[in-house]
């Protein structure tokens, strides 16, 4: 095959930049330098490869946006690989995509998707649609089939503000690409059943972007609590979770100081009720 | 025996130059001008969905005159060109300069070695630094020579004209409204009898380093636009009275021509003019 590796280096522009008719950059890509695709490499049959993990990440749509966060830790089985790593990221000026599965192969997808939405947007001259956006990321863990089953899977999560709606929006993917609109809330990764339990229990549809912050963090607590691969929050060393908010005003990462005064209010409160709080039985 | 044509390259290269330079005269023309906050983009254009000029990269927009569908390519291209060198190295990577050369090396070798016609097309393209005197532009001709842009470039059909207005008005640090009204004001004297270009002729965008996002490539239009000409109020009434008047001139020829049994011409005069025929 062709290689098309050199593309830099040559002077002029190669036939494939001035084909019509292509406006996704993965599509481009794949025609290009499939080489440089994240699922177009291919691993020796039968081989595993032991990688970085990347856990627990939640969502909650609250009146007129959603909200992610995710924890700081990545494992190598039970090795710490990373203990201030970010797995929320914003996917475009309205959306929020947060990664969990294996972190080198979900960071170059996350940079993908980026680029896909933004080249879309500077090719066509307007943005994907909500749901636009959220299918061009089943397609691309669709082509990563192959080495999820070598156990490299990417499973991420994609929040997004819908302008058509007002609303916030969840969507939930499995490692063959298949796309799930989740409502209220959901949760991905290793501690993601604590997570959710928790949600689930701590969830109000009359929550403001600070309400939802705060049952995010307690939320990742949870799971920091019961799974040895999700990081809690360190106020030592004031690593606190990612968390993002996508509204009207567009995708909005809080500031430290913002969101350390919440996740020492929430640790504060564990001192008295290591459980966190009690939601009514009746 | 019949003895083959000989022209020589000169002569090749004349024509073709001369071919080119005839089909970039017939559009109208784009003024790319440096202000104290960013660069300015300018050009006539009454479609609101077929760009002249367009956003690249981060910090780096392109501008074109010439033949739609030609420049329109080659827009995508640097598009390509800068999303996979961003993807393949990083952001701060991607650079005006590399995308010049890139165009001026594509024309070049299109102008002199392509069997077809040369691209009738004029290119800038501007990259936006982190203070004024990191500010760079370059224009990129249809035969592949590139120049750098000091201060204000014009590029098709009348920019000679244009530039000789904007030669006396133009001053270096000068803000976006003083230079837009300078622009607009040349683009206007590009022929015998000076016009007025109202905001709905325009279009309208900067690279401005001020935005506090990543990409510093914004279009003005609307009543942004309007404002900034300040020419609010009163013209875009005068705008809406011109509209119905020709409307209803419309409606006139329509009827006239339904008078006439003449149908398909009646839809022909309503498909003219788009807000006539919802009344």
């Amino acid at each position: 095959m062709e290689s098309n590796a050199d593309w830099g280096t040559r002077g002029g522009l190669p036939q494939a930049f001035l084909t019509p008719g292509i406006s996704s950059f993965s599509e481009f890509l794949k025609g290009f330098a499939p080489e440089y695709l994240p699922g177009g490499r291919t691993l020796p049959a039968g081989a595993t490869v032991d990688a970085p993990h990347g856990t627990t990440i939640v969502a909650l749509t609250f009146p007129g946006g959603v909200l992610m966060a995710g924890d700081r830790r990545a494992t190598m089985g039970n090795f710490i690989a990373q203990r201030d790593i970010e797995k929320v990221f914003p996917g475009d000026e309205f959306s929020a995509v947060g990664i969990a599965g294996t972190a080198g192969m979900a960071v170059e997808m996350v940079r993908l998707f980026q680029l896909e939405l933004e080249h879309y947007e500077k090719i066509e001259g307007v943005t994907l649609s909500t749901d636009g956006k959220a299918n061009r990321l089943a397609t691309m863990i669709r082509g990563n089939l192959g080495m999820a089953m070598q156990g490299l899977a990417v499973v991420p999560m994609f929040a997004g503000y819908d302008a058509e709606t007002g609303q916030g929006r969840i969507f939930s993917y499995d490692v063959t690409g298949g796309l799930y609109e989740e409502h209220d809330f959901y949760s991905v990764g290793s501690g993601s059943m604590f997570a959710r339990g928790a949600l689930k229990k701590l969830f109000r549809p009359d929550f403001s972007a600070e309400d939802a912050a705060v049952a995010a963090v307690q939320a990742l607590y949870d799971a920091a609590d019961d799974d040895s691969a999700t990081g809690g929050p360190d106020l030592f060393r004031k690593i606190f979770p990612v968390v993002a908010v996508v509204t009207e005003d567009g995708y909005r990462r809080l500031p430290d100081e913002e969101l350390g005064a919440l996740v020492e209010g929430v640790v504060d409160a564990r001192r008295v009720v290591p459980d966190g709080p009690r939601s009514p039985l009746r | 025996m019949t003895t083959p044509f000989y022209v020589s390259p000169e002569q090749i290269m004349k024509d073709r130059a001369e071919y080119a330079r005839k089909g970039i005269s017939r559009g109208r023309s784009v003024a790319v001008i440096f202000y104290d906050k960013g660069i300015l983009f300018v050009g006539e254009n009454p479609s609101r969905a077929l760009h002249k000029i367009s956003e690249i990269y981060d910090r780096i927009a392109f501008a074109a005159a010439g033949r739609y569908n030609e420049y329109e390519q080659l827009r995508i291209a640097g598009v390509r060109h800068a999303d996979m060198r961003g993807y393949v190295y990083d952001r701060r990577d991607v650079t005006g300069r590399a995308l010049a050369n890139t165009y001026a090396q594509a024309l070049g070798t299109m102008f002199s070695e392509g069997s077809g016609k040369p691209y009738e097309v004029e290119l800038a393209v501007a990259e936006v630094g982190g203070e004024a005197a990191d500010d760079q532009g370059y224009r990129v001709t249809f035969d592949g020579q590139v120049t750098d842009i000091r201060g204000f470039q014009v590029l098709g059909g009348a920019a000679d004209a244009v530039s000789s207005v904007l030669e006396d008005s133009f001053e270096e640090h000068a803000s976006l409204e003083t230079v837009l009204n300078a622009a607009v004001d040349a683009l206007g004297r590009d022929g015998t009898e000076p016009r007025t270009l109202a905001p709905n002729q325009l279009e309208v965008a900067v690279l401005d380093r001020t935005r506090p996002q990543v990409r510093k490539f914004r279009r003005i239009a609307g009543p942004a636009l309007a404002r900034l000409l300040g020419r609010d109020g009163a013209d875009e009434n005068d705008n809406g009275g011109n509209d119905s008047d020709s409307g209803t001139g419309k409606d006139a020829a329509a009827e006239t021509a339904i008078a006439d049994g003449d149908v398909l011409g009646a839809v022909d005069d309503l498909l003219e003019d788009g807000d006539s025929s919802e009344s």
